[in-house]
């Protein structure tokens, strides 16, 4: 102890010592917070579903959703929201939230399928709500009609989400994400739920065979080759615009440098 | 010192320099070849683009730096087509900046005025010619002339008035009768409240009278947003409230702005945007314009239920949708 103590005026002892003090909280907790996800969820019934869900919400969705989920200064209610909700929020990642930004992103998931299960049949014993959407409803392959699936989707998506379903600006900061690469069951999630600045497309409204012909519309549209290579986002003219004055104009203004160039 | 300014002599051309070609014929055989590589590349181009179209499967593609996967055939014919083109345009430029003859040759402009001697003439033949017609003289034919080039001097005012009918009201009215029913754009279901949820939108048109046909330009006019909020988040005065149904209220989607689709409905704020200039109306208090560049609110759409419970327009549209125009009442 003396030798170290030695050492306790060095200039780089306070650095070193926040240092060591933050690593070791930062094992702490991590090994802390994994050791529930390492547990194998062995799930044989429908209310223990629901009880392990209820254990995962208090740990991960209380602090912002409340304890019974009934919302908060920071976060809606989730009573009424329904399984399809979780699925879609928790499935894609986005939630929990990263941070209390705009709008809340799409990334990896926190939760395995299982524990989102749990949480969804958690929500769903709250109060009715439109229930999670399985593989064998999403018959999209079969059942659905790329045509009519084309025209729903200009009249319907294509304001916000992009006329090729890449995307596009709402107001302050929020946006209309991609749907490339979403997956069948979320897109059709997000229409029957309305998630964020997303309105309801109620099954009347878009009958479920209409946005199965969605769908296959929107992977037909993600699986549409570029004959041209680059394709520059598929966002119309204002990346077009950008390289058509940048690349094209420069090009122009070179070849009239080059003409008026007298020759010697 | 004078304050009279220095006349000074014209310049003229500058001294003509001559280029390495016009003096050393080792340069200009140089230039020679540079020309004809020059055509040469662009014929290249030319078979590149004829044999890509010919032998290339149209299904193949290849992985490019920066462009990515990359269709084979249309990448080769964009660029024979390109190198064919500019190339030429090279070649010539080339040829006429280093081999052409490049002595500069002043040629005056002549004398726009014509001759005083031809302007006499003119005027005598025309006198001379004239006389001899007797216009002068008949002056049954001169009136009678006058008024029939007068009245083909009129008949272009038909035709142009044939180039369309008059829009009359048109720009005023739309398909929205009292009774109307709400139908699905597309799919033409009738729409019934329950089959909204809240915070649902459905994209709307008036119902098909059997027997007629959807036009676009009807469909420019006609489209409706209907969307459905809490009741109790509505912000509207009393007549207001009266055209909406149990929480569900129908606006025109073509923006007063410009005409544009407004669709963009963000369901936590209740702000409706337009995509073509971000113009955003607040659907709490009846599209009243927030933000961005558009005059007037959308026009709402009075609604109610008929007999069969089906959402039904309670009366047309009261005011012109979509943008001004000249003769626009309010």
């Amino acid at each position: 102890m003396k030798k170290l103590s030695r050492y306790r005026r060095h200039k780089f002892a306070a650095p070193a010592l926040i240092i060591a003090a933050l690593i070791s909280l930062g094992t702490t907790f991590s090994i802390a917070s994994a050791l529930p996800n390492a547990q194998h969820m062995a799930v044989t019934s429908q209310s223990t579903l629901i009880e392990e869900g209820k254990q995962i919400f208090a740990r991960g969705c209380s602090s912002c959703h409340g304890l019974n989920a009934e919302g908060g200064s920071i976060a809606p209610s989730l009573i009424g929201v329904g399984a399809a909700s979780v699925d879609f929020q928790v499935g894609t990642g986005r939630m929990p939230m990263a941070d209390m930004s705009q709008q809340a992103m799409r990334k990896k998931p926190a939760y395995t399928e299982a524990e989102t299960a749990a949480l969804a049949a958690y929500v769903a014993s709250l109060a009715p709500g439109p229930a999670s959407v399985t593989n064998e409803q999403l018959t999209f392959e079969r059942d659905g009609n790329v045509a009519q699936g084309g025209e729903l989707f200009r009249t319907n998506c294509a304001m916000c989400h992009n006329f090729a379903a890449q995307g596009g600006a709402l107001s302050l900061g929020k946006y209309a994400p991609t749907l490339m690469g979403v997956e069948p069951k979320q897109i059709y999630e997000a229409m029957i739920t309305g998630p964020q600045s997303m309105p309801v497309f109620s099954d009347k409204t878009i009958t479920p065979s209409e946005k199965l012909s969605i769908i296959k519309w929107i992977k037909a549209a993600q699986n549409e080759p570029s004959l041209g290579g680059a394709s520059l986002g598929r966002v119309g003219p204002v990346t077009e615009g950008l390289l058509i004055w940048t690349l094209g104009l420069g090009l122009l203004v070179g070849v009239a440098v080059w003409l008026t160039m007298k020759a010697r | 010192m004078s304050n009279e300014l220095q006349k000074f002599s014209d310049p003229g051309l500058p001294e003509h320099i001559h280029r390495k070609a016009d003096t050393d014929p080792a340069a200009a055989k140089k230039a020679e070849r540079q020309v004809a590589i020059l055509f040469a590349l662009s014929a290249i181009g030319t078979i590149v683009l004829i044999g890509s179209y010919i032998f290339v499967k149209p299904n193949k593609f290849v992985f490019l730096p920066i462009m990515g996967d990359t269709n084979v055939q249309q990448a080769l014919l964009g660029v024979g087509l390109a190198m064919s083109t500019f190339f030429i345009g090279m070649a010539a430029v080339h040829w006429g900046k280093t081999l052409m003859d490049d002595r500069e040759v002043v040629a005056e402009r002549h004398e726009f005025r014509s001759p005083e001697s031809d302007r006499a003439d003119f005027v005598a033949t025309v006198k001379e010619q004239g006389a001899m017609a007797g216009l002068g003289r008949r002056t049954l034919i001169k009136r009678s002339m006058g008024v029939a080039l007068g009245l083909v001097g009129l008949s272009p005012l038909v035709l142009l008035r044939d180039i369309g009918p008059l829009p009359k009201k048109q720009l005023e009215t739309t398909s929205w009768k009292a009774g109307t029913r709400l139908v699905t754009d597309p799919g033409d279901r009738p729409i019934k409240p329950a089959d909204l949820e809240v915070g649902a939108v459905a994209q709307v048109l008036p119902e098909l009278i059997p027997g007629t046909e959807r036009t676009l330009e009807n469909v420019g006019k006609d489209a409706v947003l209907l969307i459905r909020l809490r009741p109790e988040d509505f912000n509207l005065n009393a007549e207001r409230l009266s055209w909406t149904h149990d929480g569900i209220i129908a606006f025109s989607k073509i923006c007063s702005h410009m005409g544009c689709a407004v669709a963009l409905y963000e369901q936590q704020t209740k702000h409706l945007l337009c995509p073509c200039h971000q113009s955003t109306f607040d659907v709490t208090r009846a599209a009243k314009v927030i933000f961005g560049p558009a005059a007037r609110p959308l026009p709402q759409l009075a609604l109610t239920l008929d007999a069969d419970g089906y959402l039904v327009a309670k009366q047309p549209f009261t005011e012109p949708v979509g943008p001004s125009f000249w003769e626009r009442s309010s």
